[in-house]
């Protein structure tokens, strides 16, 4: 084996991003530096730099023995308001095919598909929005602009007369322009969110896709929580408070109150013991079901519009938060989830969550071949387990077809009306 | 040795039908029966019959039984442990509850010289926080203005942002003060010349008390042995840990829909599922959480409202320095003030002082000190937070999210276990017998490993006691600490804590032997954080030839 890994060579490497979780990782599986313009097999990139080897212009073609961290056009997914617009596209789709999981409750709600918090894009859907807002004056909405991270630029807002000042102020002075830079969502804000100990929190999880067609992908054990260092009062005298209403760290650690020992964060372990002991091992399993169900159906969403090209892999931070009636919603999906370590538990997580991502996208720590497209074997998970291998289930499914011709349909809806826990292990693995 | 078990049990019968007497229970038995006349079932000619058929279908004996229960295990734990084990019934060495005729301070500790060095350690104790009261300037009790009370009760349920100047407050004492003081334990009437024999206790604690070996460790632990299925342990040879686990539920759903604390106990010796654990241990401690307990609580929270106590910075500070910078705990750091500053107000936790060792201090009113007419307990409840405090109930919060419920359960592990690791006495699970326990158990079982130590300067019991006084909250991982805290309210006991010090060293003897000064040893056992305490315990008990 040895003989063999030293023949292959070693995976000559490059990083944009001068993070040590990275560097410590490339560097302990005897990897080689070199620098962008040299012959390299692996490239960690920023999504800037993305752009730019995609591009029509530069028109970088990789080879076989190359690979990078992000699809060409990752946005699809990690930019709020393609993401809201590919979820929408995916749920009109599968209406039209009569599928079964665009089934709809008396209300008009989807009933497996009703994820996301009722989103639109400023400022061309203004006037939707205004209708809706007028349904329910009291409601609460966040703006966030659509191409920012960790919590850059938003704000909220529970007035009419707010968003119209917004739109004076903004440099826009207009709703036509249509430049995506100053573009906007809009969303309806969470408001009954779990508490826990009196605070707020957001979920954040690691997903990785290996491939968009067929849909790889793997979920992360060890996500967190993220709390807020204030307590939550939903009243809107405190709209004002970022700190209340904001879980990102980026925002958090401007607080008093950040702690420097845990930043916050809670481990996804510890929310399953208290959700468990104070409500129930059933509805415990059946919300992090739904966690896995919304995260598999977003990518569904945008796997038909995914640039699947073979070169790439991609580790995303899905941002969730949990309603007191243990509801998930998916707030937003990133492309490049910080690697910075807040705290020595946070720099071992990530040192880990690189270790086990690599080990996924570079087998064996071997010069990579994109043809290659067999799914790891288990013992190389490391602390990822799959989350859905479309691939597998479709043989399941034509397994069981084969042997119950009863006509009967078996849809996913079908087994998890019946059994959210089983339809996981029938499917999903 | 052997009393007469009659004698006994008659006494204690007498002791709980009294003690019983007073209670709300009573009360509300008494009004039942009332009540149960105008059933057409009750009949003249078989009253009493019919009545106590009455009370037994409705449900009120299975609370009379428990609340019996909850006396038995108040008055001591070896008896309450062999009542569901009844052939033990015979041949436990239970010391008696004491006749009528013996002073009380033999109920608080039948050891001269351990009450005597309980009485220093307070005096001490006392000292240290006059002496900070009169540094600070600051009188041990105020009334706040309206004003000030406004403002608490507003920010009641933040109280964790609020950040006052709290430098000038230290802990009144740390687990290693207290380290000190029992290593220099000794007890007079014992000869501890100089001739040394193989016998010879090495370790830190001094003192000739009674603690259990193996065998009888054995024998106590029964339902952990290797062949008996255990939540969280997923190797057993006999049964695929699923099929256990749901078998494991079903029998726990059967012991609440029965309310039966003496079952509940014995259930959870194999431990909860994390679904039933709330309930299991509010039903093994006879916690039901009626309107006028939430009252109660209510009524102590106004306290905490109108009046501002130095112990309340004491508790602040605690749970700034620990709770509040816990991967597991940070979380829940509101509630922690909010159950123990309600505890520092509560006088009904002075009850416990009739069998506990320690005495509540005493504070005088200005210009009246000595005078016994003018004396009040401080705090109020008669317990001093120390360094650490606050992990006695961090653990609780993931149990229960209503804060009155989690204070009458914090309140009764107190009173039931935890007042033991931080008071000197002679009991089982007091905190001498356990620090004797560890050391014993290491120098017999290990005595490699304890001689390196003790070579080295590294005295086990150095790097293991602040784990038993804290009742190894702040060090297990949350899950596992709660699969502990079942086995202590399963034995009534906390013994297991010092089986369990002791299991982490045989457990790290590997590395242990290899280090050279306390500092590495230290540094060997500073993260307890990814052990499994099942499969440790069951290992050190059961697995190792002896």
């Amino acid at each position: 084996m040895n003989v063999i890994t030293i023949m292959a060579g070693k995976v000559k490497w490059v990083t944009d991003i001068e993070k040590s979780v990275l560097i410590n990782n490339f560097e302990k599986r005897g990897w080689i530096p070199v620098s962008e313009n040299e012959d390299w097999n692996f490239y960690w990139m920023s999504v800037q730099t993305i752009r730019n080897v995609f591009s029509v212009e530069t028109g970088y073609r990789l080879s076989d023995d190359q690979i990078v961290n992000h699809f060409p056009n990752h946005y699809e997914l990690t930019r709020k308001d393609l993401m809201v617009k590919n979820i929408k596209r995916y749920r009109k789709e599968l209406e039209k095919e009569g599928s079964p999981l665009a089934e709809k409750d008396e209300n008009g709600k989807y009933l497996y598909l009703d994820f996301v918090p009722v989103t639109f894009m400023l400022p061309a859907d203004y006037n939707l929005f205004v209708e809706e807002f007028r349904k329910n004056p009291s409601s609460t909405w966040i703006m966030k602009p659509c191409g920012k991270a960790q919590g850059k630029g938003i704000f909220l807002i529970n007035k009419l007369s707010q968003i119209k000042k917004w739109s004076r102020d903004s440099k826009t002075s207009t709703f036509v322009s249509q430049s995506s830079k100053e573009a906007y969502v809009i969303s309806l804000y969470i408001s009954n969110p779990l508490l826990i100990g009196g605070k707020k929190f957001d979920l954040r999880l690691y997903v990785l896709v290996s491939t968009y067609r067929p849909l790889r992908c793997y979920m992360y054990k060890l996500g967190f929580c993220r709390f807020c260092t204030v307590k939550y009062t939903p009243s809107t005298s405190e709209l004002d408070n970022m700190f209340v209403h904001l879980t990102n760290v980026a925002i958090q650690k401007h607080g008093d109150d950040y702690n420097h020992i845990h930043g916050g964060k809670w481990t996804v372990n510890n929310l399953r013991l208290y959700l468990e002991s104070t409500r129930g091992k059933d509805v415990t399993n059946k919300l992090f079901d739904e966690i896995h169900w919304i995260i598999v159906q977003s990518l569904k969403a945008v796997a038909p519009v995914m640039n699947n090209d073979k070169h790439c892999f991609e580790c995303y931070g899905y941002d969730i938060i949990i309603d007191d009636k243990l509801k998930p919603w998916l707030i937003e999906v990133n492309a490049s989830p910080s690697l910075t370590s807040s705290t020595a538990n946070d720099r071992i997580l990530k040192y880990n969550l690189i270790n086990d991502t690599l080990n996924i996208a570079v087998p064996n720590g071997e010069i990579p071949d994109c043809k290659w497209n067999k799914p790891p074997p288990k013992e190389a998970l490391g602390n990822y387990e799959i989350l859905y291998d479309e691939e597998m289930a479709q043989s399941e499914m034509s397994e069981r077809d084969l042997r119950s011709r009863s006509g009967q349909s078996v849809g996913f809806k079908g087994n998890r009306a019946r059994d959210p826990g089983k339809a996981g292990s029938l499917t999903w693995k | 040795m052997l009393a007469a078990p009659d004698g006994g049990l008659s006494l204690t019968i007498a002791q709980i039908v009294e003690r019983l007497k007073g209670s709300g229970l009573h009360a509300q038995l008494e009004r039942q029966a009332r009540l149960s006349l105008h059933n057409p079932e009750i009949k003249l000619q078989s009253l009493k019959e019919d009545i106590k058929e009455f009370l037994k279908t409705s449900g009120w004996e299975k609370k009379l039984q428990n609340a019996v229960y909850r006396e038995i295990s108040m008055v001591d734990s070896d008896i309450a442990s062999s009542w569901t084990v009844k052939s033990r019934f015979i041949k436990s060495r239970f010391p008696l509850p004491c006749p009528p005729s013996v002073p009380p301070e033999h109920m608080k500790e039948s050891l001269a010289y351990m009450r005597k060095a309980q009485g220093n350690w307070e005096k001490r104790i006392l000292k240290s926080l006059n002496s900070m009261c009169t540094e600070l300037g600051i009188p041990l009790s105020q009334k706040r203005s309206p004003n000030e009370q406004k403002e608490l009760l507003n920010k009641w349920n933040e109280m964790g942002t609020d950040e006052p100047d709290l430098s000038h407050f230290r802990p009144v004492y740390a687990p290693k003060d207290f380290l000190e003081v029992l290593m220099n334990l000794r007890n007079p009437n014992y000869d501890t010349s100089e001739q040394s024999n193989f016998r010879n206790h090495l370790g830190l604690i001094q003192v000739p008390l009674n603690v259990k070996d193996i065998p009888e460790l054995k024998e106590y632990f029964s339902e952990l042995d290797l062949n008996i299925g255990q939540m969280d342990i997923d190797d057993s040879a006999h049964v695929p840990p699923e099929l256990f686990e749901n078998e494991h539920v079903r029998i726990g759903q059967k012991v609440l829909m029965e309310q039966d604390s003496a079952a509940a106990q014995q259930y959870v010796r194999q431990g909860c599922p994390n679904s039933l654990r709330a309930e299991l241990w509010a039903l093994i401690l006879n916690i039901s959480s009626q309107p006028e307990d939430i009252l109660y609580y209510e009524q102590l929270k106004s306290n905490v409202i109108q009046h501002d106590l130095l112990v309340d910075s004491l508790i602040y500070k605690d749970v700034k320095l620990t709770a509040s910078n816990d991967d597991y705990y940070f979380v829940f750091e509101d509630y922690l003030y909010q159950v123990l500053l309600c505890f520092s107000r509560d006088t009904s936790v002075l009850e416990h002082f009739v069998y506990n060792s320690a005495t509540p201090p005493k504070s005088y009113i200005r210009g009246k000190l000595g005078m016994e007419q003018y004396a009040v307990f401080y705090p109020p409840n008669g317990v001093i937070p120390f360094h650490g405090f606050s992990m006695y109930v961090a653990p609780l919060c993931f149990l229960y999210n209503e804060p009155s419920k989690l204070y009458q359960i914090f309140r009764e592990i107190y009173v039931r276990y935890f007042f033991r690791l931080h008071s000197i006495s002679s009991h089982s699970s007091g905190i001498v017998s356990l620090c004797l326990l560890f050391e014993s158990l290491l120098q017999t079982h290990l005595p490699q490993l304890f001689y390196h130590l003790r070579e080295i300067g590294a005295q086990p019991l150095r790097i293991s006691f602040k784990w038993m006084v804290r009742a190894f909250s702040g060090y297990l991982a949350t899950d596992q600490l709660l699969l502990l805290w079942d086995r202590i309210l399963g034995y009534n006991s906390l013994e297991i804590l010092a089986v369990l010090a002791a299991a982490v060293f045989a457990f790290r003897a590997g590395n242990l032997m290899e280090v050279t000064s306390l500092a590495a040893a230290e540094a060997v056992l500073a993260d307890l954080s990814t052990l499994k305490v099942m499969p440790l315990l069951q290992i050190f008990l059961f697995a190792t030839g002896s």
